[in-house]
């Protein structure tokens, strides 16, 4: 492990036992992120991409193996604000307004009133929601709402995002308008993201590199390294290499996918 | 407003139809007093008169009906003699006066708000504790389904004697019987509500290492505010019905439930009826406040 590792994982294990028996979530998962990396995590449902992040984020106990975050346990990681969630709903607070809800983890860390209040209006500035601090959840769409809720995981100053299939309820025309968007606060904020989706172009275009997936037992098939520029127009969907990646990614799907049968 | 002519063809038809049962009920009473006063009716004597039906009565004294309307004490008082007492018993009395429903109304008001307030607070605390405590869930939510489902009319006595007999009464056990049945409505509501956070509400809690008092705080105590209004609109009709059930057993001088009780005693059903109208527009009075107030919270909130 170097210096610039946030995330690692060693022969990771994780078995949940069901009323049908046990179900292997995740078997022998090896993988380390950089700092600054922007990783996927693609794969059908049940391959375990859910379950790594959330592994790290100690909302799951792996069964085998280990785990790290900033060289720390994902728990102490967790107390040191080491990274923000990003969950597939928005999942506003329906009572408070938008800056209220930015503001729902500063409270809870116990940062004082001033600083909250200064927190909010960067952060609300970073997801270009500069204006909504006083509406209510209700009075915004859906993509303006998983904006604030990416602005409340980026109040704290987590230096790793974690995000769950946070566009995955969202049409294909905000979902590329937030894609952007997403790259833009990437390479403004040099913040370590983890993303799960399930949509190849999504994966390809915003990943340094490429997590493929397969699932029973869920596990790693293959790790693709983006030869993509870190800046990127939506029209490099339409170039050979980005082509050249996502079939590759498919490829890897199908093969996990294959191997399962 | 378009609703308003179905509502009053709605309250016609019910009064309509208590004005024609009245005729049936009081009819044998009305010939009895009619013999009594020498007048003739048919048949002539009530031995006779027993053996028919009252249908047949009043069709054969149709001279009798507007008298059902009209009696001292009928056994189903007309609609127009309930208001006459109600509107005599409230306006026409001095609120001081034992004779007036606003005082009497006012002693059973008293202790359905002390013992809505006590169960209230009660319902809330023992929510809390068995959403936040496994021990609580299976020990004390099995005892409030229990407590429920003993009649409250077999209890309100004991309650009564046993606060009596360390020297607690006048509003006290009243509040006591109301608080007993108002708490458990607040339990199940607010039980459910500060549940109702899904999976990943509570998930997104846990990344920011948030206690389990801050969850409570910031996010199931606000998520039950609808909950909790739905339960505290029963909890105040069970509390009134609480404290009028607690005036019957001591054969207590003031409260409707007193009223209710004198009222039977010496067969003044008008009284009765007024009574129970005055308690039927104090809930609803109740209810209707609450719900005033349930609307200005949660637009408060953000959330109506």
């Amino acid at each position: 492990m170097n210096a610039t590792t946030v995330v690692e994982a060693r022969d990771l294990d994780l078995v949940f036992q069901t009323g049908d028996g046990p179900v292997h979530a995740l078997k022998d998962v090896n993988l380390s992120i950089d700092k600054g990396d922007f990783v996927s995590f693609i794969g059908p449902s049940g391959c375990g991409k859910t379950t790594f992040l959330r592994v790290m984020a100690a909302l799951e106990q792996p069964t085998g193996g280990t785990v790290t975050v900033n060289g720390m346990s994902p728990e102490e990681a967790r107390r040191k604000r080491a990274y923000g969630y990003v969950f597939q709903a928005a999942g506003l607070y329906p009572w408070r307004t938008i800056a209220g809800n930015i503001r729902l983890p500063l409270e809870i860390m116990g940062f004082s009133r001033a600083e909250q209040e200064e927190r909010v209006a960067r952060v609300l500035k970073l997801v270009d929601l500069e204006g909504f601090g006083g509406k209510y959840p209700w009075q915004l769409s859906g993509g303006m709402q998983q904006r604030a809720s990416i602005a409340r995981a980026l109040g704290f100053d987590a230096d790793i995002l974690l995000m769950d299939e946070p566009f995955g309820a969202l049409d294909e025309i905000v979902r590329d308008h937030l894609n952007e968007q997403l790259l833009a606060l990437w390479a403004r904020t040099g913040k370590t993201i983890a993303f799960v989706t399930h949509s190849i172009p999504e994966a390809v275009f915003l990943s340094t590199r490429i997590v493929v997936m397969s699932p029973r037992p869920g596990r790693i098939t293959d790790v693709i390294e983006s030869p993509l520029p870190r800046e990127r127009p939506l029209e490099i969907r339409d170039t050979a290499q980005f082509i050249e990646i996502a079939h590759r990614v498919r490829e890897g799907l199908r093969a996990g996918h294959s191997d399962a049968l | 407003m378009k609703s308003v002519l179905p509502v009053l063809v709605v309250v016609a038809a019910l009064i309509g139809l208590w004005y024609a049962a009245a005729v049936p009920m009081n009819v044998r009473g009305v010939l009895d007093e009619a013999e009594r006063a020498g007048a003739e009716v048919v048949p002539a004597s009530g031995a006779e008169r027993r053996e028919r039906a009252v249908w047949t009565l009043v069709v054969r004294n149709p001279g009798a009906i507007p008298a059902t309307w009209a009696q001292e004490r009928p056994r189903l008082p007309a609609p127009h003699q309930v208001a006459a007492e109600l509107w005599d018993t409230t306006a026409g009395k001095s609120i001081t006066s034992k004779r007036s429903l606003v005082y009497h109304g006012w002693v059973t008001l008293s202790a359905t708000l002390l013992g809505f307030a006590i169960g209230t607070g009660l319902g809330i605390l023992l929510a809390v504790g068995i959403v936040q405590s496994k021990v609580m869930d299976m020990s004390v939510m099995p005892w409030a389904i229990v407590s429920q489902t003993i009649p409250i009319i077999a209890l309100a006595p004991m309650i009564i004697v046993v606060l009596y007999s360390v020297g607690v009464q006048g509003i006290i056990p009243k509040a006591v019987i109301s608080a007993y049945l108002s708490f458990f409505p607040v339990v199940v509501g607010m039980v459910k509500g500060l549940r109702s956070p899904d999976a990943m509400q509570l998930d997104l809690l846990r990344t920011y290492n948030a206690s389990a008092a801050q969850g409570l705080w910031k996010l199931r105590l606000p998520a039950s505010m609808p909950y909790l209004f739905a339960s505290l609109k029963i909890g105040i009709a069970a509390s009134l019905v609480g404290a009028i059930v607690g005036e019957l057993p001591t054969g207590a001088v003031a409260g409707l439930g007193a009223r209710l009780l004198a009222g039977s005693y010496y067969g003044q059903t008008v009284q009765i009826w007024s009574a129970l109208f005055a308690a039927a527009i104090l809930a609803a009075a109740l209810v209707g406040l609450l719900g005033l107030i349930e609307r200005l919270v949660l637009r408060r909130m953000g959330v109506a």
